[in-house]
């Protein structure tokens, strides 16, 4: 498909501006470099966006089983609601008493997610659950600083964490501790208890844990750095098994990040935007983040303004929608949709713990490989040929050929059985035909991209020919 | 794989030549294979410091970063520029594509002999 | 109650059976006792769609939304086309994920290897990454890809947006390096005291142009200052104004950021906005997030991929510069259209309409006994001015369905207009104005 430039026609253009109404300006300097951007018509711009839009995979297209991603189905009433005119013409510096309904909505969310987390306060300047991360490992940092307790150098991250977790705590400024998993993929107490000290910070945890098990001993885990003088923290990435079911807060956690972009429904745009709520203990709330111009100096900031307004929007919309009733439904569906997917995959593929599993599960294909000479790449991308996203890969790094399912409460039981029927159908075709999946895909917008080659040469940007 | 024998290695799968007091540094074989194809190096520059046993850079393939270990305690004499255009080098030729030259050598990690090494790969491989 | 759960409960039962269980409780068999709420979550109760519409609709109602407004400070109400706020709400663009799996992602890995190209086009610049969260993180992020071991302190100056401040100030107390900042003279970064403060430990300076107080910085001469000091000359620009403006580029910028809203994207009460981030060739591999880069697939296709990963937090982990993850993409996609939509003669007639209204606009107050140009350097888009009766002025023009400029210190206001302000408008603004200092 030609690129938007390779379209361009001088002269084109749309008519969207009247003629100015005011005397011109000349202003003392301009830019002399052109100004290429593409010149087109409004028809030409509909349909480039359109074939762009043909050759993109949305929740709306299909099974979407991105473990650790939370796909679940977008609904069209949270989209509706963040189009309102008194939501989307509301200037963020206009003087408090014209923003009424903003401050309520943020109210509202913040309400009931305090009530879903067991936390105190809350904020929704954080754009981003890595955003979210850096904001709630801030709290920890103000509150040693706090404390005068500069000693705490160190936060300890599981070796089974999402790649933000460390990377958080070096924004941060502290030193990563990894402790290793016990074999059960849950924290080793006797390898945390190991590095618990005077210069520990704080732990990031996630539960259940990024190979959908519940650790069983988290009260222990989050006592015993309390014990120690650090805090917990709770990455929210796997909120959607426990809602309305266990709250973090209730687990021993003193902050915490939800993704709204995963558990609230709001939808991932290709990449973003989302939005990362941080909630915390009532002792970490003088914390908060806050904005300068909105709302004074003398706080941490993340971002300009209020944070991600239109995405809070959208997650009360759908908070309102499910309720006291409906969230801890969502959370068990998730979970049953998740144990019962494990079930019709075990016949073929091998979960790498088999036990009950939370809103996901973990396939482990080494023996697999070793049998067929097929990978987890080459299932995933077969899996592009059948019509279904491929589940994340290679992650949790503790899983050798790790695919990690998580197919979410929005799915259907047929949905379950085709994916699973799916699954069966590729591991037969893995003994019988390896080469054919080693080639994957046959059937999508492009075959493997030669990624050697965009790494070692970097074409990021069209240039006219 | 091949293991230069002229040359001293790390457990880290570094090698390091020393001559006229100035050590030369490389990643091996065993490396370039575990990393799969290289797309980038992250260098120093001519003057830094390198510590014994410390990262004195990375190299990243297309999934996968790893750091580069200093076998020697020094200062960096000369960094080798042609990496940063042409880093597939360190895929076809690990022993001939030097990295980095150490001069005012005045430590070194504890480094084993081709045959140690050869040893040594064979249990991790 | 509202309900996105498709499965009947006879199909939830033969399902919780097929793996074992008789009661949907056992799923949490692994939650230690105890632990388990016991009472209902202490939220109302669901409601069916149409309740929640108007509920919602309730809400937003209890917002006023101006007919006209003359306030900017960071969010710009410039015209948004049709088109521009129909086509990101398409299912696809909206409800994908992050295009790791290129074979099924070459559309929105496409829109994104667009948008980096206008970026660069509308910079000057020669690479753009995929976004971040948003201007004041790009000034953070910027700050931070300009550290080394040997230069760690940043320089910010005095008249960069608050809010911006305050964020680098905030990922700099993270990373434990000093900000320092550079005062400003007369409404513009003091360019004397900066040559003083560009001490060998300074690894970069922010500047924003126009800044805060809309006021066009020397950018060129303070570039130049930075580069002779060896620190790297980061410059946060409004991206629209560079239609007609000197491009960071041209002014001798090493890294480009900005606020992205005023390309199409509604002010929204402050998000979601876009930031963005663009760069010199040498500083490509330090730029943090996402890049779409172009290469071929095992046929010889062209293929847009997710590019230069080994840079991003879930290879490089805690030595990662950056932790981003989730960015702005679909407000990049927003953006791509909005420039592709005015093109470039739209995108340079939007910036001039804009600085001809806020001229019209300043020149008309101005001609108001007892109003004053706090400020008198030139400007784009935004000014200062003095005046008695400040509140009274403002609140008078908020009873009209017109948001006035943003009051500053004791009684200032910081105006703003947009093409979208028509002269009558404008007019109107200045009579009641003038209506109140009589």
């Amino acid at each position: 498909m030609k690129l938007i430039f390779e379209k361009s026609v001088p002269g084109r253009h749309s008519s969207l501006l009247p003629p100015c109404d005011v005397p011109a300006f000349e202003l003392p300097e301009t830019r002399q470099e052109p100004l290429e951007l593409p010149e087109l018509c409004e028809n030409d711009v509909s349909r480039h966006y359109t074939q762009l839009c043909q050759r993109v995979h949305g929740v709306n297209c299909g099974f979407y089983p991105l473990g650790s991603c939370t796909m679940k189905y977008n609904p069209r009433i949270d989209e509706e609601a963040a189009s309102l005119p008194g939501f989307t013409n509301v200037h963020p510096l206009a003087p408090k008493a014209s923003v009424k309904g903003s401050l309520e909505v943020l109210d509202l969310a913040a309400r009931y997610l305090c009530e879903i987390s067991g936390m105190d306060g809350m904020t929704f300047q954080p754009a981003a659950g890595a955003h979210g991360e850096f904001t709630g490992v801030l709290l920890i940092k103000q509150y040693h600083d706090a404390r005068g307790d500069k000693a705490r150098t160190k936060i300890i991250v599981p070796d089974s964490a999402h790649g933000t977790n460390p990377a958080t705590a070096a924004m941060c400024g502290y030193d990563v501790v990894n402790v290793a998993s016990a074999p059960n993929g849950c924290v080793d107490l006797e390898a945390l208890k190991a590095v618990l000290g005077p210069d520990i910070a704080g732990l990031m945890l996630t539960n259940p844990n990024t190979v959908g098990i519940f650790d069983e001993n988290i009260l222990e885990i989050t006592r015993l750095v309390h014990a120690c003088g650090g805090l917990c923290y709770y990455d929210g990435a796997n909120l959607n098994a426990v809602m309305g079911h266990v709250r973090p807060g209730d687990m021993g956690f003193d902050c915490i990040h939800m993704n709204l972009h995963k558990t609230f429904a709001t939808p991932h745009g290709g990449g973003g935007p989302g939005a990362g709520a941080v909630g915390c203990k009532a002792f970490l709330k003088e914390f908060l983040p806050k904005s300068a111009l909105m709302e004074g100096e003398g706080h941490i900031q993340v971002r300009g303004f209020a944070g991600n307004f239109l995405v809070v929007v959208r997650a009360l919309a759908y908070l309102l929608t499910l309720g006291r009733e409906g969230v801890p439904e969502a959370s068990a569906n998730a979970v049953l949709n998740a144990n019962y997917l494990m079930q019709k995959i075990k016949g073929s593929f091998t979960p790498a713990f088999d036990r009950v599993c939370m809103h996901e599960f973990v396939l482990d294909l080494s023996e697999f490989k070793k049998e067929t000479g097929v990978s987890a790449l080459d299932v995933a991308k077969s899996l592009i040929d059948n019509g279904m996203h491929p589940p994340t890969m290679y992650f949790p790094l503790i899983v050798h050929e790790a695919l990690m399912l998580e197919p979410t409460e929005t799915e259907s039981k047929e949905t379950l059985d085709e994916a699973a029927e799916v699954f069966r159908k590729l591991y037969d075709l893995a003994h019988t035909d390896p080469e054919y999946m080693h080639a994957a895909p046959h059937h999508a917008q492009i075959g493997r991209p030669d990624e050697v080659a965009a790494a070692r040469n970097p074409v990021v940007r069209w240039v006219k020919a | 794989m091949t293991i230069n024998p002229d040359m001293k290695y790390t457990k880290s799968h570094e090698w390091v030549k020393e001559e006229d007091g100035i050590a030369v540094v490389g990643i091996t074989d065993f490396a370039q294979d575990a990393l799969g194809d290289v797309v980038f190096v992250n260098l120093p520059e001519a003057g830094d410091e390198v510590v014994a046993g410390e990262s004195f850079g990375d190299v990243e393939s297309v999934k996968a970063v790893s750091d580069l270990v200093s076998p020697v305690s020094g200062i960096v004499q000369a960094v080798n520029e042609e990496l940063i255009d042409a880093p597939e080098m360190l895929n076809s030729d690990p022993y001939g594509a030097w990295i980095i030259k150490v001069e005012q050598v005045n430590d070194r990690e504890e480094l084993m002999d081709a045959d140690d090494y050869e040893a040594f790969c064979a249990e991790e491989g | 109650m509202g309900s996105y759960v498709p499965g009947t409960l006879q199909e939830r039962q033969e399902m919780l059976r097929a793996i074992g269980m008789e009661r949907e409780e056992e799923l949490y068999a692994d939650v230690p006792a105890g632990m388990l709420l016991t009472e209902p979550l202490n939220i109302p109760s669901g409601m069916s769609e149409l309740e929640v519409r108007s509920k919602m609709e309730a809400l937003a109602a209890e917002n006023k939304v101006y007919k006209t407004v003359l306030r900017g400070a960071g969010a710009y109400d410039h015209y948004i086309p049709s088109i521009v706020k129909y086509i990101p709400a398409k299912e696809e663009f909206l409800t994908a994920y992050t295009p790791y799996q290129a074979e099924m992602s070459q559309g929105i890995l496409q829109s994104i290897f667009e948008y980096q190209t206008m970026i660069c086009q509308l910079t000057g610049m020669d690479v753009s990454n995929a976004s971040v969260y948003d201007g004041a993180t790009a000034a953070a992020e910027a700050a931070a890809m300009c550290r080394d071991r040997k230069r760690s302190v940043t320089l910010i100056s005095a008249a960069v947006h608050p809010d911006t401040i305050n964020t680098v100030r905030t990922y700099c107390y993270g990373s434990n390096t000093e900000l320092r900042i550079v005062p400003c003279k007369d409404g513009k970064t003091d360019l004397d005291a900066l040559k003083q403060m560009l001490t060998p430990d300074v690894a970069s300076l922010v500047l924003q142009q126009p800044n805060f107080f809309g006021q066009l910085e020397d950018a060129r001469a303070i570039g130049e200052a930075v580069h002779a000091a060896k620190a790297m000359f980061i410059l946060s620009c409004d991206p629209l104004s560079l239609a007609i403006l000197p491009t960071p580029k041209e002014l001798g910028a090493d890294v480009m950021v900005g606020e992205g809203q005023c390309l199409g994207l509604p002010i929204a009460w402050g998000g979601p906005y876009l930031g963005i981030m663009a760069a010199t060739s040498k500083m490509m591999r330090k730029l943090p997030g996402r890049i779409v880069g172009e290469t071929h697939d095992d046929a010889g296709n062209k293929a847009y991929v997710l590019s230069l990963q080994a840079r991003e937090q879930h290879i490089r982990r805690e030595k990662a510069s950056s932790n981003i993850c989730s960015n702005e993409a679909l407000c990049a996609l927003t953006a791509g259209l909005y420039m592709a939509a005015m093109g470039p003669e739209g995108m340079k007639e939007a910036a001039r309409q804009t600085t001809a209204k806020a001229h019209y606009l300043q020149a008309e107050l101005c001609k108001l006994p007892g109003v004053e140009l706090k400020y008198g350097g030139a400007f784009y888009q935004e000014f200062v001015t003095v005046l008695p009766k400040r509140d009274a002025v403002l609140a008078a023009l908020d009873e009209a369905g017109i948001l006035g400029g943003l009051p500053l210190g004791e009684n200032e206001i910081l105006w703003c207009a947009t093409e979208k302000n028509t002269r009558a408008e404008l007019d109107r603004a200045v009579a009641i104005v003038k209506e109140v200092l009589a």
